[in-house]
C-alpha cells in the first residue's frame, strides 16, 4: 500500500493517528508521513474526551510528547504506551490502585519500563487496576471502577483493565499489563483487543509490585498479535535482578507469523465443562476450530477428566481451589512489608478485598494448616503441570474461551464476591499455575451490545512463537480485530 | 478451629493478629462468612490423592542462580532517593514511635 | 543444695556476620559498622521496595559450606531459601529469608577439652536494620537503619550438649579461632559481626536425652567471659527454683553485665508462627560431589591438624604451640620464621623453641619482618655465646655458693633448676645460653 492510498483511506474512515497499530505508527513515524506532535495530539485529545468516564489513566505522563520527540532513531519510534499502575516507573507516582501506595513515587524504574524506554517506548500514562491486582473486574480499584470502552455499562475485566481499556479506546498506540491467573487474558477477552501472557519466567518481575511470586507474568496487551509479538521482543530476557528469568536466549517472537499452519494439531478444551457447555464462549470456540482446520489443522476435542488421564484435560475447578491458596498465601507474604514506615501509608490502608486475601492467605500458611492447604495446593500443582506435559506431546497448542463468563459482566458485577476473581478465571488458572504462555485474540462481537469473546490459545513452556503463530492466522482469517480489518 | 471449617469471629480474631491487619467488630462477621464461603471451595481439593506426588514451589526448573560478590553502585540509592517517599524521617533515619524491644 | 544432682543442659545459638563485599540478597556495599550514616547502602531490594527480587551472593554460600565442612558437617546436595514471617520495624519485607527445613549444613562436632558439642546446623539467612531508640521533640521514638539489612547472616546452632559455662566458653574460643581461620568474618562481638545465644535448662540427675520442659534463652552477651557468667548464673537460679519443686519459666532474658546476673524480659505467652515456606523468587540450590569437594580442597590447615603437625615438627610442648597458633598469622608468622631459619646458614643455631618463645612474648604485636625477627634472635644469641670454661666455671661457682639450693635439688624439689640458673645468668652478667647453663648444672648436680 502506498502512502498515498493510506492516506486517502484515512480520509474516506475517518481514521485518525490514535487509531494506528504500534507496527504501523512506528513505520509512519521512522518514514517521516507522520509526526509525533501530530500523533501526541489526537491521543491526548481522545484520553480527554474518554478518561472522565472510562477512568482508564490514573496518571497521565505530562512530558510524553516531549520526550517522544527525541527517540525517532529507536526500535519503538517513540510511541505512546499506556502502563499498568503495579510496574514502578521512577519520578512517576505508582500506587497499584491502593491508598496504601497513594503518595508513592519510586526512585527507581522496573526492568521492564527500563527496556521499554531504551527501545524507545514512551509511557504514556499509568492505568487503572484491581488494587494489588486483587481481581477481575478493575473494580476494586481504591480509585474508582474501570469502565469497558466497548460499552460502558460493563466492566473491562482486570487486574489490568485500565491498559485494555487503554487500547480498546485507542487512547494508546500499546500497553503493558501482568497477568497472576487472568489478569491479561481476561480484561483483553473482555475489552476485544489482544492480550500476551508469556511463559512464567521469560520476562523480569523487578520493580513490579509482587502478587503471587511463582505465577506473576509481565506481558502486553495491545491491537494485534503481532503489536504483541514485537512489544515482548523487547520485554523480554534473563535480568540479573529477577532469579527467576529464563536464562534461554529471547528469540523473535514475530519469527514465524504467516507461516502456515498445516499440519499443527490444535486441542479444544475446556468446552464440555458444565459452566460452559452450550454457551456463546464455548460454540465461538467451536467455531475457531472450524477456522483452524480451513487453515490446514487437524482440531481434536480434548475432554475433562476428575483425575489425570492421557488424552485429557484435568477439571479446571480444582486450579481455582489451587491458585487461591498459593496466590493468597504467596500475597499475605509480598504484603507483609508494608508497615507504613519506609514509602507506604500503614496497614490501616488497604482495601477490603485486599485484607480478605492477606488474612486467608495468612490462614493457608499458618501452623496447623499450612500441610492441608499450602502444601498440598503445591502438590496438585503438579499434577496440572504433568497434564500439561502429557498433552503437550500431542497438541501444538489448545484453545479454550478466555472467560468463564462468557462476555463482560455489568458493573457493579464483583461486589460482594469473595472469590469473584478466582471463579471467573478458572478457564485461565490451570496454565497460569503451570506457568504456561498464553493469548488471548478477540473472536467473536455480539452486536447488540458490542462486547466480545476472547480466544485463549496455550502453548507449552517456552513457545510463545508457536501461539503467535497461530493467533496471528486466526485474526487474518476472521474479521474479530477492528484493526487488522479496518473497512478500508 | 477443626477443618471444612467453620470460622469464627475469635478465628478471625486471631488470624488479623497475625497477620497484622486492623479489623473491626463488624468486619470480623462479614470476614468469618466470606471465609466459611471460600473454605469450602478449597476443602475440594481433599478429593484429591496426591501420594507420592512432589509439591512443585519453582515452574521453571531453574537451580543455582546466584549472583558475584560485586558492588553495584549504580542500584544503590542515595540516602535522599532511599527516605524520599518515607512518611516520617528523621537526620537521615526512617522514625517511627518507640517499639519494644523484641 | 547439692549442685551434684542436677545436669546443666545448654545448646548455643550463634550469628556471624560474613564479611563478604557485598550484601546477601543484592549488590549493596556490606560495611553497616563503618557507614558514616544511615541508610546510604540501600537498595530495591534490602529496602525492600515493591518489586525489590533476592538473588543471592555466591561467595556467601560458598563460605557458608566452608564453614559446615571446617566444622565437620555434612552438606545436603539440596537446599533452599524459605521465608520466616514475623513482624518488627527492622524487618522491612515482614518476613526474613533464612533457611527451614533443608539448610546448606548439618551434623558437625566441635571438639574441645571439657566435651565435645555437636553442631545441629549451619544456615544462611540475612540481617535486619538497625534500631536505635531516641526522643525526638519531646516524643519517645525509635530510629531506624537499613544500612545492615540484607547482610550476610550464618547461623550455627548447637545440639544441648555443653555441661557448664566453662565448657561453652571453651567451644565459642574454638568456633572463634576455626572462623578466624577461614576469614569468612570479623566475628567481632563489639562490632556485631558475632552474636551469642544460649538456652540454658537443668534437669533432676543425670541427663537421659529427654530435655526438660521447659529452656530459658539469655540475649544481650558480648563476650565469651559472660556467657560462662550467664549460663552459671542461670543454673544456680534454676536450681534454686527446682529445689522448691517448681519448673523455672520458659521465657527470654536479658544479661546484665554490671551485676554479672540475668533479668527477665517480656515473655511471649504463645510461641510465634513464622509461617514458613520456600522463597518463591529463589530457586533452590544443587550442588554436585565434586564442587564440595573442591570447597573442601580450600580450606586452609585448621587448628586442630596444625597442632598436630606443630607438634611433630617442631617437637614444642601443646600450651605453646595453643598460643601460637591461636591466630592463623601468627602461626604462617612462625612458620615463615622456620624457613628462614632453614634457609640461611647464618641463624642455624636459632631453633623453633626459641622462636616460639620470642613470639608469646611479644602477645602477637609483632612489626618486623619474618627474617628481621629471626636475626633479633640470632643477635641475643651471638651476644650471649660465652666461653665454654668460663660457663662451666660460673656453674660451679653458683653451685658451691648455693648449697641449700643445691640439697633441696637432691630432696627431689626440681624447680629449683630455674633459681641456679638464673643466678649462674647474673654472674654470667646475661650472657650464656639459658638451655646450656640448664645442661651444665644437671651435669654438675648428679
Amino acid at each position: 500500500m502506498t502512502d498515498f492510498f493510506w492516506l486517502v483511506g484515512c480520509l474516506i474512515n475517518n481514521m485518525k493517528l490514535n487509531e494506528l497499530t504500534l507496527i504501523e505508527a512506528v513505520k509512519k513515524l521512522q518514514a517521516k508521513d507522520i509526526s509525533h506532535a501530530e500523533l501526541y495530539q489526537e491521543i491526548q485529545k481522545e484520553i480527554a474526551k474518554k478518561n472522565p468516564e472510562l477512568n482508564m489513566y490514573l496518571t497521565i505522563n505530562p512530558e510524553a510528547e516531549h520526550e517522544a520527540e527525541k527517540l525517532l532513531n529507536t526500535p519503538l519510534a517513540g510511541v505512546p504506551i499506556a502502563v499498568k499502575d503495579n510496574y514502578l516507573t521512577k519520578d512517576m507516582k505508582t500506587t497499584a490502585s491502593s491508598h496504601v501506595l497513594k503518595n508513592f513515587i519510586p526512585p527507581f524504574d522496573s526492568t521492564v519500563i527500563a527496556k521499554l524506554k531504551h527501545a524507545g517506548g514512551v509511557i504514556m500514562g499509568k492505568t487503572n487496576m484491581d488494587a494489588w491486582a486483587h481481581g477481575s473486574s478493575t473494580e476494586t480499584s481504591d480509585f474508582g471502577r474501570t469502565k469497558n470502552p466497548r460499552n460502558p455499562d460493563y466492566l473491562p475485566g482486570g487486574s489490568s483493565g485500565g491498559s485494555a481499556a487503554a487500547v480498546a479506546s485507542d487512547t494508546c498506540i500499546g500497553s503493558i499489563g501482568s497477568e497472576t491467573a487472568g489478569s491479561i487474558r481476561q480484561p483483553a477477552s473482555w475489552c476485544g483487543v489482544v492480550g500476551l501472557k508469556p511463559t512464567y519466567g521469560r520476562v523480569s518481575r523487578a520493580g513490579i509490585v509482587p502478587m503471587a511470586s511463582s505465577t506473576d507474568s509481565p506481558g502486553p496487551i495491545g491491537k494485534t498479535v503481532e503489536d504483541c509479538a514485537v512489544m515482548l521482543n523487547f520485554m523480554a530476557g534473563k535480568d540479573p535482578y529477577d532469579a527467576t528469568t529464563s536464562i534461554l536466549n529471547v528469540p523473535d517472537f514475530t519469527q514465524f507469523v504467516g507461516k502456515s499452519l498445516k499440519g499443527m494439531r490444535i486441542g479444544v478444551c475446556y468446552i464440555d465443562h458444565p459452566k460452559i457447555i452450550g454457551t456463546a464462549a464455548a460454540l465461538s470456540i467451536e467455531q475457531a476450530g472450524k477456522t483452524f482446520e480451513q487453515l490446514g489443522a487437524t482440531v481434536e476435542q480434548v475432554m475433562l477428566s476428575e483425575s489425570l488421564a492421557d488424552g485429557r484435560i484435568l477439571n479446571p475447578n480444582y486450579a481455582i481451589a489451587v491458585y487461591t491458596i498459593v496466590q493468597r498465601s504467596e500475597v499475605s507474604s509480598n504484603l507483609a512489608g508494608y508497615n507504613g514506615i519506609r514509602y507506604d501509608l500503614g496497614r490501616g490502608e488497604f482495601g477490603a478485598e485486599a485484607k480478605r486475601r492477606i488474612m486467608l492467605g495468612t490462614f493457608t500458611l499458618s501452623k496447623g494448616y499450612a500441610d492441608k492447604y499450602y502444601v498440598k495446593a503445591q502438590q496438585v500443582r503438579t499434577l496440572y503441570i504433568q497434564n500439561f506435559n502429557q498433552l503437550f506431546q500431542t497438541y501444538d497448542v489448545l484453545i479454550a474461551p478466555t472467560s468463564s463468563m462468557g462476555y463482560a459482566l455489568p458493573l457493579g458485577a464483583s461486589k460482594d464476591n469473595p472469590m469473584f476473581g478466582e471463579l471467573e478465571d478458572m478457564l485461565l488458572e490451570p496454565s497460569t499455575i503451570a506457568g504456561l504462555p498464553g493469548i488471548s485474540i478477540p473472536c467473536f462481537r455480539d452486536e447488540t451490545t458490542n462486547l466480545y469473546l476472547g480466544m485463549n490459545i496455550i502453548a507449552k513452556q517456552w513457545d510463545e512463537q508457536k501461539m503467535i503463530q497461530i493467533a496471528h492466522a486466526f485474526e487474518l482469517a476472521t474479521t474479530w480485530n477492528q484493526w487488522v480489518h479496518r473497512s478500508a | 478451629m477443626q477443618s471444612s471449617l467453620s470460622f469464627t469471629t475469635s478465628d478471625i480474631t486471631h488470624i488479623s493478629e497475625l497477620a497484622l491487619i486492623p479489623v473491626t467488630e463488624e468486619e470480623k462477621t462479614r470476614l468469618a462468612d466470606g471465609f466459611n464461603t471460600v473454605i469450602k471451595v478449597l476443602d475440594s481439593l481433599n478429593q484429591i490423592d496426591v501420594s507420592g506426588i512432589e509439591p512443585t514451589h519453582h515452574v521453571t526448573g531453574l537451580e543455582n542462580i546466584t549472583r558475584e560478590d560485586i558492588v553495584d553502585e549504580a542500584r544503590m540509592f542515595t540516602q535522599k532517593e532511599a527516605l524520599q517517599n518515607a512518611p516520617v524521617s528523621y537526620d537521615g533515619f526512617f522514625l517511627v514511635s518507640r517499639v519494644l524491644d523484641k | 543444695m547439692d549442685t551434684k544432682i542436677y545436669t546443666t543442659i545448654v545448646g548455643m545459638e550463634i550469628h556471624i556476620e560474613l564479611a563478604t563485599k557485598s550484601k546477601m540478597f543484592c549488590g549493596c556495599k556490606n560495611d553497616p559498622f563503618n557507614a558514616k550514616n544511615p541508610n546510604i547502602y540501600t537498595c530495591p531490594v534490602c529496602l525492600a521496595m515493591p518489586g525489590g527480587l533476592p538473588v543471592p551472593n555466591r561467595q556467601a554460600i560458598e563460605w557458608t559450606i566452608k564453614l559446615g565442612l571446617a566444622l565437620g558437617c555434612t552438606i545436603p546436595l539440596f537446599s533452599k531459601f524459605d521465608r520466616k514471617h514475623y513482624f518488627y520495624p527492622d524487618l522491612p519485607k515482614g518476613y526474613q529469608i533464612s533457611q527451614f527445613d533443608q539448610p546448606f549444613c548439618k551434623d558437625g562436632i566441635v571438639r574441645v577439652p571439657e566435651g565435645d558439642v555437636r553442631i545441629q546446623r549451619v544456615h544462611l539467612e540475612e540481617d535486619t536494620g538497625k534500631l536505635q531508640h531516641a526522643v525526638v521533640d519531646g516524643k519517645k521514638v525509635t530510629l531506624v537503619d537499613f544500612n545492615r539489612s540484607g547482610v550476610p547472616l550464618v547461623e550455627i546452632v548447637t545440639e544441648p550438649d555443653i555441661r557448664s559455662g566453662d565448657q561453652a566458653k571453651a567451644f565459642l574460643k574454638k568456633l572463634h579461632q576455626i572462623i578466624k581461620y577461614l576469614a569468612i568474618s570479623g566475628a567481632d562481638m563489639e562490632k556485631g559481626s558475632m552474636r551469642l545465644e544460649p538456652n540454658i535448662s537443668v534437669c533432676k540427675g543425670a541427663f537421659d536425652g529427654v530435655l526438660p520442659s521447659y529452656k530459658v534463652e539469655v540475649k544481650n552477651i558480648n563476650s565469651f567471659n559472660f556467657v560462662k557468667k550467664a549460663i552459671d548464673y542461670e543454673v544456680s537460679r534454676h536450681i534454686d527454683i527446682l529445689e522448691t519443686g517448681e519448673l523455672p519459666k520458659q521465657e527470654t532474658r536479658g544479661y546484665d553485665a554490671a551485676n554479672s546476673a540475668t533479668i527477665s524480659q517480656r515473655s511471649k505467652e504463645t510461641a510465634e508462627d513464622y509461617r514458613y515456606f520456600p522463597d518463591p523468587d529463589i530457586p533452590p540450590i544443587r550442588f554436585t560431589k565434586d564442587q564440595i569437594e573442591t570447597i573442601k580442597q580450600t580450606l586452609p590447615e585448621l587448628p586442630d591438624d596444625k597442632r598436630i603437625r606443630f607438634s611433630q615438627s617442631f617437637g614444642l610442648k601443646d600450651s605453646d604451640i595453643d598460643l601460637i597458633i591461636d591466630r592463623q598469622e601468627h602461626a604462617d608468622y612462625f612458620e615463615k620464621c622456620i624457613d628462614v631459619i632453614n634457609s640461611t646458614p647464618a641463624f642455624d643455631r636459632v631453633t623453633p623453641y626459641m622462636v616460639a618463645k620470642a613470639l608469646i612474648n611479644s602477645r602477637g604485636v609483632v612489626r618486623v619482618s619474618e627474617t628481621e625477627f629471626v636475626q633479633a634472635i640470632s643477635d641475643k644469641l651471638t651476644d650471649l655465646t660465652i666461653d665454654p670454661l668460663i660457663l662451666v666455671e660460673a656453674c660451679r661457682k653458683i653451685t658451691e655458693e648455693h648449697h641449700d639450693a643445691v640439697e633441696s635439688y637432691h630432696k627431689g624439689k626440681e624447680s629449683v633448676i630455674m633459681f641456679l640458673i638464673g643466678q649462674v645468668k647474673k654472674e654470667l652478667k646475661g650472657k650464656g645460653d639459658a638451655e646450656k647453663i640448664k645442661e651444665e648444672l644437671l651435669m654438675q648436680l648428679t
